[in-house]
């Protein structure tokens, strides 16, 4: 297992190869994939929450949000890098288009389920209430389709931070990717810390936004679903 | 792991053969000559090893999920842990678990199937658990009164009612499995990543990014249809509901 000590030391040395001091460090690297992958996650919230969101409260367009979603997953990001690669050449703005087409359908899809599923017998007491279509979106629907919206964010997040590194493998620099596709300066211990810091990124990312994802659900939902925002999205391919 | 850093820029001149056409010397957008001279030395090879990886970690994901379902659908507690496990492994992004399992394993056949059988698990025993839990409990008492067995109970109800969630499973994993086999040229020499890498390395050239990048997309969308078609074919009373 030395390969691991190795590893970790060039940890510790943040990302530091001996007789190679060009190179830039592992928190810049860390930082870089995180700046990337929130601006193409961001873009995606910006167009799939609306649509999503808008969808559910109609109750239409279900065949296109959810099957939106599968195609979504059936896209390889190294495929998508490589064809956008051939149009345009790559470059950030082929690469955030790329997390754009990936993080798009899993937010639609979870959008759409989340403000779909809101209990009707809700909306139909908020409507007696006198409440426009505007108030019910905002006040009933939405607070309540939060944390499965969120979900669907969640899981986008983790899908980009995993494209960002893989498009080092297309040529794109400025990510942890950089390292695991360039065994030549960093040698092997280089590329093993690398994929070791990339799936601790992975796994902090997923972890804050589960803390967010329950901070913003509202404790009745907490008290009686708990499990709610988990099956959901397996479900949809059943439809 | 024999990772060649890529070239960037530079003159493009693809020596695949010496017949190349003046559309892959420009290097135009798609060639359809490079494709017909190249499917059966290149491109077939690739593809099909695509698919023997991903039917294999299918299969085997399959297996492992299935009996973890079933575990923990007779018991309960078995289910948080096992969540828990495969959620971790689900989360960590391809590149680096190929590379984690590079150390112990080898840059083999073997740690691509180790990283993309991890990546079945947590969809397929999720769904197959929703798919167990969702039999209705009337459904059960009436097998249970026509003295089946618990076992019986569940070959002839449990897991026929839960069909439509385990294929819906299926679905998701084939097709993320397809997907992630793009990367397993990282560490062994075998998909429609290498056609993708060579092509990368060369210029870009674009025709081969566009047919393996294409070939890999065609590939999930029609194993995806066909487990529609499956799916069909092994439930037809979902379809007799819906009409």
């Amino acid at each position: 297992m030395h390969e691991f000590i190795d590893a970790f030391k060039f940890i510790a040395h943040n990302g530091a190869v001996h007789g190679q001091p060009a190179l830039p460090t592992l928190t810049h690297l860390a930082l870089e994939t995180l700046k990337v992958g929130a601006i193409g996650v961001a873009i995606s919230i910006v167009i799939a929450v609306p649509v999503g969101v808008w969808l559910g409260h109609l109750h239409r367009g279900s065949f296109l949000a959810i099957n939106l979603g599968n195609i979504g997953r059936a896209l390889p990001s190294l495929a998508v890098l490589a064809i956008g690669d051939a149009f345009l050449g790559l470059g950030l703005t082929v690469v955030e288009l790329a997390l754009v087409i990936l993080a798009v359908p899993p937010i639609i899809t979870n959008s759409y389920l989340a403000v779909d599923g809101v209990d009707r017998d809700l909306v139909d007491a908020a409507k007696g209430m006198g409440m426009s279509e505007v108030e019910i979106l905002r006040r009933v629907e939405l607070p309540l389709a939060v944390p499965l919206i969120f979900a669907g964010i969640r899981t986008a997040a983790v899908f980009v931070v995993s494209t960002t590194t893989i498009a080092s493998l297309a040529g794109f620099s400025g990510s942890l990717g950089d390292v695991i596709a360039n065994e030549t300066s960093y040698h092997f211990a280089g590329v093993l810390g690398a994929a070791i810091c990339v799936a601790a990124l992975a796994l902090a990312v997923e972890g804050v936004l589960t803390l967010v994802q329950r901070a913003l659900t509202p404790r009745g939902l907490l008290l009686t679903e708990p499990a709610r925002g988990r099956v959901r999205v397996a479900d949809a391919a059943m439809a | 792991m024999a990772l060649v850093p890529l070239a960037s820029g530079g003159p493009v001149i693809p020596d695949y053969s010496s017949q190349s056409s003046s559309c892959v010397v420009h290097n135009h957008l798609f060639c359809t000559d490079w494709v017909s001279h190249n499917w059966s030395p290149v491109l077939w090879p690739a593809l099909r090893q695509h698919v023997l990886l991903a039917l294999a970690a299918v299969a085997i994901g399959f297996v492992i999920s299935m009996a973890l379902a079933l575990a923990a659908h007779r018991y309960r507690r078995l289910e948080r842990p096992t969540l828990l496990i495969t959620t971790f492994l689900y989360t960590i992004p391809s590149l680096a678990l190929f590379e984690l399992l590079v150390a112990p394993v080898g840059p083999n056949v073997f740690s691509a199937e180790i990283a993309l059988v991890s990546y079945t698990l947590l969809i397929l025993f999720r769904n197959i658990l929703t798919g167990l839990r969702a039999v209705p409990a009337e459904v059960l008492d009436a097998a249970e009164g026509m003295g089946m067995s618990r076992r019986q109970a569940l070959w002839r109800v449990e897991l026929p009612l839960a069909l439509p969630a385990i294929v819906a499973g299926l679905r998701i994993a084939v097709v993320t499995i397809i997907a992630l086999a793009t990367i397993v040229y990282t560490i062994y020499d075998a998909g429609l990543g290498v056609p993708i890498h060579t092509a990368l390395g060369e210029g870009p050239f674009k025709t081969e990014l566009i047919a393996a990048g294409g070939l890999a997309i065609l590939l999930a969308l029609l194993s995806d249809a066909l487990l529609v078609g499956l799916q069909r074919v092994l439930t037809p009373w979902t379809r007799a509901r819906a009409s």
